[in-house]
């Protein structure tokens, strides 16, 4: 027997931090229930995976009729299907994990009602999830670059760190959908109209470029903005952007990501009780 | 005294009901309207809502390698107590230490997806359960042969046939290695061949020194597996000891709840349509000729039946078949080719006395039977169902169960051949 291992359970008061110790010991799990998410989403499509290559590259054409050739957006010197093909690939991921991940506590309703795991772990793998879409499309981001001959900037070593504040402001959105939707499934309905609505005020379709200079700072404060900001300084070399932006962005991603944890675990402790 | 490996202090668990608590989730809607209304509202009528107790001070303490029973009613706070140790849900009050890793498991097949394969499944649900991979890969050939769906590994579940969905459950939770194994009434799926192998495989488990909790509505199977039970009721503690004293009053208090009719049966009409003589109604008795349906060891069963309608031809022979749990064929009596005793067909009441019981303790039914001539007339699958309890033959309060001890006590004893 081992004394040292004893786990006291009671109620719990206030908030409460994450335990990695307990993460690390389920670590396989997340791999495993985002496996599962994969193969049952692609399992009985008649064209599987080619779903992931479809959607962004229809949106890429949509976009670059609409606001490149009948709207004359400005592109930042490379060809609108690539620019916006560039915001495309950190967006889908986010948009993806927003939906995903909301639904993801009500959907597993009946695991978490008979085994205890680290609640944690389905809404982070259900984000974990769109990481194979988001490679998929950036295999397709690599075709095209080469079919247009753009060569990427040495800025793209700085690529990890975007790629790194993406996942973070998805797990940071995701942690809040999840656990509010257990509690208000409201959240069910709201969900479709909020990507929308981010996507128009996020720099998908555009480039941020086209914001006015007093409007820069509170544009900013969108997470997802500075992430497409620096997904095309790193990829494209596009000019160097408005940095103080890109923090601000950061910042804000960081503050709802951090607060999505403590929303998060103080809920946790009641899902098998109101799922 | 050895240390406790559980040790649960003063734990109560409270729901509310009615209002908030009451609905399965809050919609916005609600809580927008009802602030609306308490806003225009200034003396609201406070609505408290409901409170309801689940577990209330409860504590006890669990030893290493101990196997407890936990038995009571629907709704006397066993699933509640079984999610709190196992960290699903928290207690309102109290707390529990648990000195070990834990493994629960209150359901089979948590975790299942029906587009999954069974291999795929089997890695998912031993995840689910806390099992590493390497784990699982070590003992997958186990589970898939405990399990007996070699054909179909590669088949996605919502292929299966239920039992071998259930088997496959099973099989992946049963190979569960952990120091405290929490189990609530998962015996109760597959068929009776699959019980029994559970069954075996939970005491084999129990027998390899771990700490084992388990609910059951199953006496026998809590009889075999545990050494000492609790008996909850409303929430409460109402017995915590031996399991064979636990397990005798909490059946006395539940079969003192059924009423007359389950000493006198009547037989269904809807039965009897098409028969011309057949068994109108039956009455258990005992020694004493009182209605009873429990009997202890060693005790007689006296079955008075009625007939109706008409025997055709001369005589009949009346037949009784008693089974066990099990569906297992236990003892015959047959009035005719027994005992040469045929019953001329003005006979309409007769007395059929079975005993002394040398039966195992455990539940049992009787099946009667009636042949005229060479007809068979009638054969009346549950006519009435009875108990054995305190099956200790050799007044050595060592209790003999029939899941694990046979199905009766023969006569014995044991002495020393002395040499002169």
């Amino acid at each position: 027997m081992n004394i040292d291992h004893v786990k006291i359970i009671r109620k719990r008061h206030g908030l409460i931090g994450v335990d990695f110790n307990e993460l690390w010991r389920y670590r396989e799990l997340f791999w495993f229930l985002a496996l599962r998410d994969i193969l049952v989403r692609y399992k009985q499509a008649v064209i599987g995976i080619a779903w992931s290559i479809l959607q962004p590259l229809f949106m890429m054409i949509v976009f670059s009729i609409i606001f490149g050739r009948l709207a004359k957006l400005p592109s930042d010197g490379v060809p609108y299907p690539i620019m916006t093909f560039v915001a495309l690939l950190p967006w889908q991921f986010f948009a993806q994990a927003m939906s995903s991940s909301s639904q993801s506590i009500v959907g597993s309703a009946s695991i978490i009602s008979k085994v205890y795991f680290p609640r944690l772990i389905i809404p982070t793998s259900a984000v974990i999830s769109g990481v194979i879409d988001f490679c998929i499309s950036f295999v397709i981001l690599i075709g095209m670059m080469v079919w247009y001959k753009i060569v990427p900037t040495s800025n793209i070593i700085y690529l990890p760190l975007f790629l790194l504040l993406a996942f973070t402001a998805a797990l940071g959105v995701g942690l809040w959908l999840s656990a509010l939707n257990a509690e208000f499934r409201d959240v069910f309905y709201i969900v479709p109209f909020l990507v929308q609505a981010a996507q128009y005020i996020s720099p998908v379709a555009y480039s941020s470029s086209i914001i006015p200079e007093k409007w820069k700072l509170l544009y900013s404060l969108n997470p997802m903005a500075g992430v497409i900001d620096g997904f095309r300084w790193c990829i494209l070399g596009t000019a160097t952007p408005n940095w103080s932006g890109i923090i601000i962005s950061a910042v804000s991603v960081m503050v709802i990501f951090a607060g999505g944890i403590l929303y998060f675990r103080k809920m946790e402790r009641t899902f098998a009780d109101i799922i | 005294m050895e240390k406790p490996i559980i040790s649960v202090r003063n734990l109560g668990k409270r729901y509310l009901l009615g209002v908030g608590g009451g609905q399965r989730y809050r919609a916005l809607r609600d809580i927008l309207a009802n602030t609306l209304k308490n806003f225009f509202k200034r003396n609201n009528e406070n609505k408290t809502p409901q409170e309801f107790w689940a577990l209330k001070g409860l504590s006890f303490d669990v030893r290493a390698g101990e196997k407890i029973g936990i038995i009571g009613r629907n709704g006397a706070g066993k699933s509640t107590l079984l999610k709190i140790l196992s960290e699903i849900t928290e207690p309102t009050e109290g707390e529990v230490r648990i000195y070990g890793r834990v493994a629960s498991l209150l359901e089979v097949g948590t975790g299942f997806h029906p587009e999954l394969t069974g291999k795929e499944n089997i890695f998912m649900n031993g995840a689910i359960l806390g099992m590493r991979r390497a784990e699982i890969k070590k003992k997958f050939d186990e589970i898939v042969a405990f399990a007996e769906i070699e054909k179909f590994l590669n088949t996605p579940v919502k292929r299966y046939s239920s039992g071998m969905y259930v088997r496959l459950a099973f099989a992946v939770a049963a190979h569960l290695e952990p120091e405290i194994l929490i189990v609530d009434e998962v015996l109760a799926v597959g068929d009776i061949a699959f019980q029994k192998k559970c069954l075996g495989k939970m005491s084999e488990v129990a027998k390899g020194g771990r700490t084992v909790l388990f609910v059951s509505h199953n006496m026998g199977a809590i009889r075999s597996l545990c050494g000492s039970a609790i008996w909850l009721e409303n929430g409460q503690i109402m017995k915590n000891g031996d399991v064979d004293e636990v397990v005798r009053d909490y059946e006395e208090t539940q079969l003192k709840c059924f009423d007359g009719s389950s000493y006198v049966i009547q037989r269904n009409p809807e039965n009897v349509k098409n028969l011309s003589f057949y068994f109108r109604h039956v009455e258990m008795i005992d020694a004493n000729g009182k209605h009873a349906n429990i009997f202890r060891y060693n005790e007689t069963l006296v079955l008075i039946t009625e007939f109706a309608g008409e025997v055709v031809d001369g005589q009949f022979s009346a037949e009784f078949y008693i089974y066990n749990e099990l569906e297992q064929l236990v003892s015959v009596g047959a009035s005719g080719p027994y005992h040469g005793k045929y019953f001329d067909k003005e006979v309409k009441k007769i007395k059929i006395e079975i005993g002394p019981l040398i039966l195992t303790s455990g539940k049992y039914r009787i099946k009667l039977s009636v042949m005229t001539g060479s007809i068979r007339a009638d054969t009346w699958e549950n006519a009435i169902s009875f108990t054995i309890t305190e099956c200790q033959p050799f007044k050595t309060s060592c209790e003999i169960p029939a899941y694990r001890e046979g199905v009766c006590v023969l006569q014995q004893s044991f002495g020393e051949v002395i040499n002169d």
